[in-house]
């Protein structure tokens, strides 16, 4: 069986979609017919892609404009007679093809105070039911989908005011943590804006790791950022005791 | 000359999976200045497919387990052939390192009294591995990622390419790198260098590896002139799925089995009960009802037979495949469903629950897998010194699956993780005393130069001058007869052509036969690698990585098909059909694969002599 296939190629001054017809064989996700296409017509199409498994996170685009890795959405998902449109993220920098400049995001993680372990005696004892939580958001796999969806970062640019639900859940992360002492959350509202997510919960149905990204991390969070600085019993014990 | 960018540092990591993150730390606490260069972005390196655990001999789950247990599960899955400081240094020093990664932040699945637990695995004595669901590698990439980029002096360079070491007389002293996203190039000028570059899977058509495992650190140091061992040792991971097509080799962890999942036939017959050998036999149950009572923890019961060691599982699935007993689409049955509940194994293996149900419409819960065996690891690689991490060239070191020793014939499940924490760590602190007790050398302007004409080569259209991939300071051929363009050759094309000659001259059985056509379609190929054309630009050009990448590949496919060559008897991970038993001499010895100036040559090492202490240990039948 053929059908056909779109991708967006080229640079940012210099952009195209180009229509590709592949043979299909069974099973098929979209990353294996990128590849199909790099090996026959096109070898210098740009894709990032890793593990092929749904577990590096390095695969993310835009398939028919919803954001999916491109190595666990099948073929067979979309109808046959469907052309199929392939295109990079949009809210980061373009390199080439269907590959994005996500260094952005790195530039965020480095700014969060890391992972402050309390010192005891022995082995850590931690219980299960207290860390099922910060396991789940420590699934992410990075793929940036949340961020590529958010719309604070996709409509509306501010990626140096708000740093976006992947690391709302990575802060999460460390916040919940039972053995960590860090402290967070002044520049989770300040520098990371955590005010600025209305809770559209765009990124939670983009991520392909299924993590309650609002419910479980942003919303708690901004309990923690309330509690912290707009506590009318605590604002007042702060001004009466000068802090 | 083409411009290029150049970089100091007291220590170059080449890689930034499980082993170059943890040697970059190791490094840097040590006060040097790192240069951490990773061939794709940060946190994305095949330590994040690393699914069933980290073996230390914490004791959390079973008391009676130490590090002399590990150590001595270790030689025997080698088949003996594990360089044995190693193998101690490892199993004394893994408890430490995973104890350090939780301080670091991990947040390992925990015991009923709130410890690391501890999951069965095959060849493991007692439940070793410490572990998340089925993404611990995920947890120990993404804990050392996040310890590595607060640390000042560890500057990352991602999505960067070596392709060269420099060297000036036998010290390496920098490398050659190109960044993908511009094309650009950069000098790395250091004072010692370490290569944790991951394995060679990419050379097989059916594997759990990604782009990036074409061999590099192996033929990076091969043709800096050190000496590779073991590479006839490739591990087939028994459990791969096999269909869809499009998803054949991905990985199914072998915590299935861990957790109590069973192999059976078309026959119905759980069939790993006509497989125990003999070494094995003590310690495996003989009956369905005895590997039952193991599966419900009792006390002393003796352990399934899918947990005896990879190589032995992989080889009972091909056999029942190759005699009519094999799934519809060529495999065995990998039963968990009607052996954990639908809660347990959504809990303990979701991330093989998703992938079933997402890749081959399969709910786990309901049905059994299909799985066969995939090309999953490397045992064999750069030959390093047990106490330092160093290869045979000064300056040059090596950790994780490139380098080699530590997992002899046949690697154990959770071994892996383990190895690139330890070693990673002990090659970290040798390079950064090396870097600061010799004074730095810069690369030769000369060196650099014929580095940068290799990794440009692809684009020229003329091409006078040919290098000689075999040989580092061999002749570079001339060859005007090759470069018309009409001649050029597409680079993915060569390289299904080397996936489908290692796939069946060099898989999971071989004969002597078999070896010799592979090597010499081998070399066949290798004299096309010169009039492969990069189509493009510079600026992130994956058919031009891919022609560098090759020559790489080329390298090792030939040192891999030599050394089985030369292994005329079955032995872990290494089968031989005309040479099918152990061959006592051959069990004295490691396969020593090293450049000379007449080219790629093997020679026969005598093991490292064990204590006879620790060998009386080893040999005991149970302990």
């Amino acid at each position: 069986m053929k059908r056909k296939i779109r991708l967006q190629r080229g640079e940012p001054d210099n952009l195209r979609l180009d229509e590709f017809k592949i043979e299909v064989e069974q099973g098929m996700v979209v990353l294996d017919a990128i590849h199909l296409i790099q090996a026959t017509e096109a070898p210098d199409l740009a894709v990032r892609w890793n593990c092929k498994a749904g577990k590096c996170g390095s695969c993310s685009a835009e398939v028919n404009g919803e954001p999916k890795l491109t190595c666990m959405t099948r073929l067979s998902d979309y109808p046959e007679d469907q052309t199929l449109t392939v295109q990079p993220m949009k809210t980061f920098p373009l390199i080439k093809d269907l590959v994005n400049d996500v260094s952005w995001n790195y530039e965020v993680n480095k700014q969060i105070t890391p992972y402050q372990h309390t010192e005891g005696t022995g082995d850590p004892i931690m219980f299960q039911g207290e860390v099922d939580r910060v396991q789940e958001f420590r699934k992410c796999i990075e793929c940036f989908l949340c961020q590529d969806v958010c719309h604070v970062l996709r409509s509306h640019d501010m990626k140096d005011e708000f740093a976006g639900p992947r690391f709302m859940i990575r802060t999460a992360g460390l916040e919940m943590h039972p053995l960590d002492q860090g402290e967070r959350v002044e520049h989770l509202r300040d520098e990371h804006g955590i005010g600025l997510c209305n809770i559209t919960k765009c990124c939670t149905y983009a991520c392909p790791e299924h993590i309650e990204i609002t419910d479980n991390a942003i919303i708690p969070m901004k309990e923690r950022v309330v509690d912290e600085y707009y506590d009318p019993l605590k604002w007042m014990w702060n001004m009466v005791t000068g802090k | 000359m083409e411009d290029f960018e150049t970089i100091e540092c007291d220590v170059l990591v080449v890689g930034a999976g499980g082993a170059g993150l943890r040697a970059a730390i190791a490094a840097s606490e040590y006060g040097a200045k790192v240069a951490l260069v990773s061939k794709s972005l940060l946190g994305k390196a095949h330590t994040v497919m690393a699914e069933g655990g980290v073996a230390a001999a914490l004791g959390n789950v079973d008391e009676r387990d130490n590090w002399k247990i590990h150590f001595r599960d270790t030689i025997r899955g080698s088949k003996n052939l594990a360089n044995w400081e190693m193998a101690k240094i490892h199993a004394e020093k893994s408890p430490d390192r995973v104890r350090e990664l939780e301080r670091w932040g991990a947040v390992f699945d925990r015991t009923e009294e709130g410890k690391i637990s501890q999951r069965n695995f095959g060849g493991h004595r007692y439940p070793r591995l410490a572990h998340v669901g089925d993404r611990t590698g995920l947890e120990i990439i993404r804990t050392l990622q996040d310890h590595a980029v607060h640390m000042e002096n560890i500057e990352v360079f991602m999505e960067c390419t070596v392709s060269d070491i420099l060297k000036s007389g036998n010290r390496a002293v920098g490398a050659l790198a190109y960044y993908r996203s511009s094309g650009k190039l950069v000098v790395f000028e250091a004072g010692s260098v370490i290569l944790a570059t991951g394995g060679i899977g990419k050379a097989y058509r059916v594997t759990s590896n990604s782009w990036e495992y074409t061999g590099d650190g192996h033929a990076l140091a091969y043709l800096a002139g050190a000496d590779l061992i073991d590479m006839e040792f490739v591990q087939f991971h028994p459990t791969g799925m096999v269909w869809p097509p499009s998803v054949k080799g991905t990985l199914v962890t072998e915590g299935v089995r861990g957790d109590g999942g069973i192999l059976v036939n078309s026959e119905g017959e759980r069939f790993m009960f006509n497989y125990i050998p003999d070494v094995f036999a003590a310690e495996t149950a003989k009956s369905e009802e005895e590997a039952n009572s193991w599966l419900e923890g009792e006390e002393g019961a003796m352990r399934p037979p899918e947990l005896l060691t990879r190589d032995v599982v992989a080889r009972a699935i091909m056999t029942e495949v190759k005699e009519g007993r094999g799934s519809p689409h060529g495999g065995a049955f990998l039963d968990i469903a009607s052996r954990q509940s639908p809660d347990y194994i959504r809990r303990k293996l979701p991330s093989m629950y998703h992938q079933f149900k997402e890749l081959a419409t399969l709910d786990i819960t309901k049905e059994p897998m299909e799985v066969g065996p995939t090309t999953h690891y490397m045992m064999g690689g750069i030959k390093v010194e047990a106490n330092t991490a160093a290869s045979t060239v000064l300056g040059l070191y090596a950790a994780g699956e490139a380098a080699a020793g530590m997992h002899g014939a046949n690697r154990l499940g959770g071994n892996s993780l383990s190895d690139l924490l330890v070693f990673g760590k002990i090659a970290g602190q040798c390079a950064a005393n090396f870097a600061q007790d010799n004074s730095k050398i810069s690369p030769h302007g000369k060196e650099i130069e014929n580095s940068i004409t290799k990794a440009l080569e692809p684009f020229e259209t003329n091409r006078p001058e040919r290098r000689m991939p075999n040989y580092p300071a061999g002749p570079r051929k001339s060859s005007h007869d090759l470069d018309k363009k009409d001649a050029d050759e597409n680079p993915y094309q060569i390289h299904q052509e080397l996936q489908e000659i290692m796939e069946s001259h060099a898989g999971i059985v071989r004969t002597g036969k078999e070896l010799e056509k592979g090597i010499h379609r081998l070399e066949e190929l290798e004299k096309r690698l010169p009039k492969m054309h990069a189509k493009g630009g510079r600026k992130y050009n994956p058919g031009w990585h891919l022609c560098l990448d090759l020559y790489n590949m080329i390298i090792t496919s030939l040192a891999l098909s030599r050394a089985a060559l030369e292994r005329t008897e079955s032995r872990g991970a290494h089968t031989r059909l005309d040479y099918p038993d152990y061959d006592d001499e051959l069990g004295k010895v490691n396969m020593i694969v090293r450049p000379g100036p007449g080219g790629m040559s093997v020679v026969k090492s005598p093991l490292l002599k064990m204590p006879t202490e620790l060998k009386d240990y080893v040999l005991k039948e149970v302990v």
